[in-house]
Formats: structure tokens, sequence, C-alpha cells
């Protein structure tokens, strides 16, 4: 016989036991501890302050700064506002990491390919290259371009010069200047609609091969867009660019674009020592395509260099750009070692300097760390983005 | 003629050796280096290249360099002055701790030596015991021989810490803390409740934002205005707690990532067999979780290690800071080369070394996962 009657209700638990009341109460318990922590924290600051005499608030930014940077891509002197000091900081620190992003990624591409030659010589020096840079502090790597290669280079009188065009010597590196004339605009214009007309020209091709088949040399025209119409502009309105060539007058050059040496120290450092993590990720993303892909596409007839381009690259590259923006976050980051050798950058002017001399550290370093909070945050929002574009559908 | 072919026996020849190209280590050349024409260019510019940076260095560093004497007299050759390094040896490796009471930080890392290294030994036995005396014992002996001031040492205030002992106390301290807090942190950040969840993603997210120097600068600057009235901590332990919290949240993201890798069917064998949330974690889902991702944490400690030596910039003596005091001291100016060309040597040991265990580590674990 079986008793159709429901089960007696479970067996009551005490309400400590349940799992509701448990997460609710270790919940109401975290919340409390941390807000009483953070209430004690900013009761002492305050406090502190006060008893310090130092004023909070953000009004120190219309005050006048009064010390010079060594360096600065907007206008800037004694004169300016502290609240510009912290954009020349901003605009420094972008400027480097850009620059450093740009000449890593490059190192790191050829790097990374190398390791996989089949030529055992080159395979060999470039696990060489990533082994020795890649396990050696930044920091050192820094101190070292700056103080010991840099610093005995020659001075402006002897300097090292290449086609008496670019010059190295103890205060930089020296190149010539493109000095636009006002002709050369035009060149410009043409230049940005050559991008445009190429991006139209693609999706054109794009939805064509999608209806017919038919394939449209797409490289060969947007390079002529974008390279050789420019080109032809630039010659028909008669060349419209002089160069501005360093002079040696006095003590050291004059004109050109210089680069002073703390920015060729930290460059050289940072793109060689992120360069040395991009080629590891490089190979294992190349390595991470199955030989079956490469096998397939021949099976179906593709050249070598289609296969790279249309089989390989994508599938790769889906495998590199994650780590590899989290590699130029840190390459980011890691600018801000800038301020042991002196470049200034964001923290050395406005954490360092600007700290100093107003006192006011919790405004100064609460900004500092909020520029590079929203910097990591777009990269991972960007980061995001491609994911969900190029996750793998499956069925 | 049919005859004489009949008659004739048939005699075996001996093998013909292999063309000389194919094989041995000619062979081994023509297929490695000289395959093609553009692997034969790139092979005579890479010997070419070689050739141009390797004896010059092996000149300067060994050749013609000088190994022995006291002062910067006997540095004459024009080659590497390593006598520098020797004259600065005992302040690259202990700072400014004075030299009579060296014996002790020898005394603490000969321990560290004798505890840890039958760790490494295969089927050692007690190795449970070891590690519990290493962990729980250890750092209390060991913070009793540096700093003193108990059992008739006299105290060694942090300041006089430096060089290569505080290089490792730093890294050591941060290894050793970061982990534990990183687990709690990825656990955190995988948990149910919702409040849990902000508060961990917050502190990570927050922590791996910034550079380790803003947190640095704000431990060195923010943290006496964070304490009440009187309370100071010391320089060493502010950077020790910066670097903590900076590195318990990349170490939590990379145990997140052995959590997430783990079926969820042992999550619910677990919870099947009545285990509560610590004891499933403790018991089931850890140990397979860490071992997923042994490599990830040995990166973060090789990352840790490297990192410790931003303490110079707030005024602490690492290693590189010996070596950078001791190249700006002006009866030994100029050699800066060797000084560098030393500490880095000292750190890629230690890095290279770790990532080297670790494969080992990771040959050693891979039970059964490998397809």
């Amino acid at each position: 016989m079986t008793d159709e009657k429901p089960t007696a209700t479970p067996p009551r638990t005490a309400f400590w036991n349940n799992p509701t009341f448990r997460s609710l109460a270790f919940q109401i318990i975290v919340l409390a501890s941390v807000g009483a922590f953070f209430a004690y924290i900013v009761n002492n600051t305050l406090t502190n302050m006060a008893q310090r005499g130092i004023s909070t608030g953000f009004g120190f930014l219309d005050l006048k700064a009064g010390f010079g940077i060594l360096m600065s891509l907007i206008e800037y002197d004694e004169t300016y506002t502290y609240g510009r000091t912290f954009f020349v900081g901003l605009l420094n620190t972008l400027l480097v990491s850009f620059l450093g992003i740009l000449l890593a990624t490059l190192l790191g591409f050829v790097i990374g390919i190398a390791r996989l030659s089949r030529n055992w010589l080159i395979a060999r020096i470039a696990a060489a290259y990533i082994e020795v840079f890649r396990n050696i502090p930044l920091l050192l790597q820094i101190l070292f371009w700056y103080f010991a290669v840099l610093s005995a280079l020659p001075s402006p009188r002897q300097s090292l010069s290449l086609m008496d065009l670019f010059f190295v010597n103890v205060r930089g590196l020296y190149m010539p200047a493109p000095q636009p004339e006002p002709a050369f605009s035009a060149v410009g214009a043409v230049f940005a609609l050559g991008i445009v007309a190429s991006l139209v020209v693609a999706r054109w091709a794009h939805r064509r091969q999608d209806l017919t088949g038919e394939q449209f040399p797409v490289l060969l025209t947007s390079l002529g867009l974008v390279i050789g119409l420019p080109l032809i502009v630039f010659a028909v309105s008669g060349f419209p660019l002089t160069w501005d060539i360093p002079v040696l007058q006095g003590f050291n050059f004059r004109g050109g674009l210089s680069l002073i040496p703390e920015l060729v120290a930290l460059l050289l450092a940072l793109s060689i020592y992120t360069a040395a993590f991009i080629a590891e990720i490089v190979r294992a993303g190349i390595l991470a395509v199955s030989h079956g892909q490469t096998e397939a596409a021949s099976a179906l007839g593709l050249r070598t260099p289609l296969t790279l381009r249309l089989v390989v690259i994508p599938q790769a590259l889906r495998v590199i750009i994650p780590p590899l923006t989290s590699q130029y976050l840190n390459l980011t980051k890691n600018s801000s070692l800038a301020t042991a050798v002196g470049y200034p950058d964001l923290v050395a002017v406005w954490a360092g300097t600007t700290l100093n001399q107003t006192g006011q550290a919790v405004e100064i370093i609460l900004m500092t760390m909020a520029v590079y909070l929203t910097i990591s945050l777009l990269i991972s929002l960007f980061m995001n983005w491609y994911n969900k574009k190029t996750a793998l559908v499956e069925r | 003629m049919a005859e004489s072919g009949q008659n004739q026996k048939f005699e075996r020849l001996e093998d013909l050796p292999p063309p000389v190209m194919a094989v041995g280590i000619l062979g081994w050349v023509r297929n490695n280096l000289f395959s093609s024409l553009s692997n034969s260019t790139l092979t005579i510019v890479a010997l070419y290249l070689l050739y141009l940076a390797i004896p010059p260095v092996v000149n300067w560093a060994i050749i013609t360099a000088d190994w022995i004497g006291s002062g910067r007299e006997d540095c004459t050759s024009g080659g590497a002055c390593w006598v520098f390094i020797y004259a600065r040896l005992n302040q690259f490796i202990y700072g400014f701790y004075p030299e009579a009471q060296q014996w002790r930080v020898n005394l603490a890392f000969a321990l560290l030596l004798v505890l840890f290294v039958p760790l490494l030994i295969k089927n050692f036995p007690y190795k449970t015991w070891l590690g519990f005396l290493l962990l729980l014992v250890y750092p209390v002996v060991a913070f009793l021989l540096f700093y003193g001031g108990a059992l008739g040492l006299p105290v060694v205030s942090t300041d006089q810490w430096g060089g290569l002992m505080l290089t490792l106390v730093i890294s050591a301290v941060g290894m050793v803390a970061s982990l534990p807090l990183g687990i709690l942190l990825a656990l955190g950040r995988r948990s149910q409740m919702p409040i849990v969840r902000a508060f961990s993603v917050a502190f990570i997210e927050l922590w791996r934002g910034v550079p380790l120097i803003t947190v640095l600068f704000m431990s060195s600057v923010m943290l006496p205005l964070f304490l009440p009235e009187g309370v100071t901590f010391d320089k060493l332990l502010r950077a020790l707690i910066g670097i903590t919290l900076f590195e318990s949240a990349y170490m939590a993201e990379v145990v997140r990532g052995g959590l997430q890798a783990i079926p969820s069917g042992q999550y619910e064998a677990a919870k099947a067999l009545g285990l509560n949330f610590w004891k499933s974690m403790s018991l089931i889902v850890l140990p397979q979780a860490l071992k997923l991702v042994i490599p990830g944490i040995v990166n973060t400690l090789i990352a840790l290690f490297k990192d410790t030596t931003l303490v110079i910039i707030i005024g602490l003596f690492d290693i590189l800071g010996a070596v950078e005091a001791a190249i700006k001291d002006p009866s030994w100016l100029g050699y800066a080369v060797e000084g560098y060309v030393f500490a880095a040597l000292i750190f890629w040991i230690f890095c290279y070394g770790m990532s080297r265990y670790s494969q080992a580590l990771e040959r050693k674990l891979s039970t059964g996962h490998k397809r």
C-alpha cells in the first residue's frame, strides 16, 4: 500500500541554520564593518588634516604653480596654475604610453614570430631575448638605460650623427621636424578623404562578395586612395613642406624635433620589457591555431598568404588581443616609473612636485588614481566589447 | 649467357651510407640553419650580429676585467671592474645592518633553507609538519632574529635593513600574505551574496587599475593621515601593506580563473556529501583549482619579486637601492654598468629559477588531465 498522503512538513530548523538568514546576517555584518572602517578612516583623516592646518577641497587647482616642467606638450611655464600642471603631466603620460605601445607591439610581434621560426639560431636568439628581459625588473632597466647608457653618450659638440640629420648626445635625440606650409592642409584634407573613401569601398566590396562571390582588390585600392592620392596632391601643389634640421649653436642643438634623454630611456626600457611579454602572447596565439586548420585551408585550395590572412591570423588574434590589451594597460601603468629618472609624467609632476608643494595628499592621490582607473576601465570596456564580438559561436 | 647468369651467386652489397648532407651535424645544420635561401640569409645576418655583439661583451666582462683588488686603483685594464662589486658586497647583501649582528641574518636565511629545501624533495616524510613550522613558527623566529629586542639581541631598527636581505624580506612577506588574501577575495567575487561580491569586485578592480607606485605613495603619504593621532607605522610596514594589498588583487584574479575551471559537478558532489562551504572549498574545490593555476600564481609571485624594487622610490634601500647608492659614491664614480649588471644578475637568477621550478611542478602535478 502506498501512502498517498503528502509527507509531513520537513523538520523545522533553527532560524540561525536557515541559509537565507545566514547570508543576510553575514552581509549586514560585512556592510557594517566596512562602513565603520571607512567612517573611522575619514574621521581620523579629517582630524589629522585639521590639526596640521591642511585645507580640504580642490581650491588649490587655481593657485599659481611656480615651478617649471622639463617637457610639456601644451604651453606651460611657472606662471600657470596647478590645474595646468595636472594636464601637462597627464599628456606626458599619454605620450610615453602611446609611443611605448607602438614600439613594444612592433618589437613583440617580430620577436614572437622569430621565436617560432624554423631557423634554429633565430628561434634561440628570440628565446634568449624573452628570458633575459622579462626576468629583470623594469625599474632596473629604466635606471640602466638612463644612468649607464644615455649619460655615457658624448657631449653636444661630439654628437653621434646619422647623415647630419639625426643627432644623439647626452642631452637627447634630435631629428628634423616637418614644417608644413599653408598649402599642405590640402594634402591633409585629401588624406582624410582617402580614408573615408577606402572605408566605403571596403564595405561595398564586402557586400558585393557576399552577394556575388566576386572579389575586389580592396587593399590596393585603399593604398592608392590613402597614400597615392595625397602624394599626387602633394606633388601638384609644389611640395609645400620644408624640414627644420637641428643645428649646433653654442652648447646645444637648436631647431628640429628633440626627445629628452629621460623620455628616450623610459621609452627604450618600457618597450623592450613589454615586448618580451607580447612576444610570448603572440607565440601562444599562433600555436593555439591547430594544425588541422592550416591543413583544411590548403585542402580547400587556399594559397599560403590567403591561408594566413583568412584562417590563421583571425583565429590567432582572438587569442592574442585580450592579453595584449592587458599588456598595454600594464605599460601605461608602468610608465609611472618615469618618476625614477625625472621624466615629467603624471606621477612625477602631480603626485610628486605638486603634492610636495601643496600638501593636498588626499585630493592629489585620489585624482591620480582616478586617472589610471579611468584608463583601465576604458580599456576593459573595449576588451569586453571585442570579446563579445569575436567570441566563438558554437552550436 | 643464361647459364653464366644462373651460376653467378647473389651477393649482398654493403648498404651505402646515407648522404653526408642529410645526417649528422651537417644534416642538422642544413635542416635547421640553411634550409632555404631566406633561412640562410637570416642565419648569416644573425651570426654576423652575434659576432659584433658577443666578443666585446665577453672581453669586457671576463677577459680584460679586474677581479682582485681592494680599491679603485686596482681597476686599470679597461674592462669591467668587479672589484667594485666585491668591495661593496656587504652593503649589497645586508644594507646598513650592523656588521656585528649580521650573523642573525645569515642564521635566519640558513634556517629558511633548512626548512624549505626538504619541501622540494620528492617523498620526504613530515612535509606537513615542516610546512606548519615554516608558515607559523618560522616568521616569529625570523622576526626576532632580524629585529631583535628579545633574548638579549639588540634591536636593529628597520631603517638599517637593506640590500638583498630587504628584497627577500619584502617579497617573502608579500608572497605569504597575498595568497590567502587573494583566495578570500576570489571566493568573495564568486559568492552568491551580492554585497560581498560587490565589495570584492570593487577592491580587486581598484587595486588592479592603479600603478603600484601610486599605491606606495598612498601608503607613505596617506596612511599616516588615516591613523589616529600618535599612532605611527614603520616605513617598511607601510610598504609591506601596500604591496600585499596590491598583489592580492592580482592573486585573486588568478585564483578565480582556477575556480571557474572546476566543473560544477564538483561543487554539487561536495554539497551532496553534506560538506559545508568551508569544508567543500578547502577539501574539494581549492586543491583542484590551485593546482590548475600554479603557473599563474608563480607568474604573480615573480611579478611581486620584481615589483619590490619600487620601494626605492619611497626611500627604502633594497638591493637596487644599495647599488644606486654605491654608484653615486664619489670614490667609485663611473662603474654604473657593473653595479646594474650585478643587480640584474641577482634578480634574473631568482626569477628564472622560480619560473623553471613552476614548470617542473606543473609537469609533476598534471595528473591525468592531458588528452
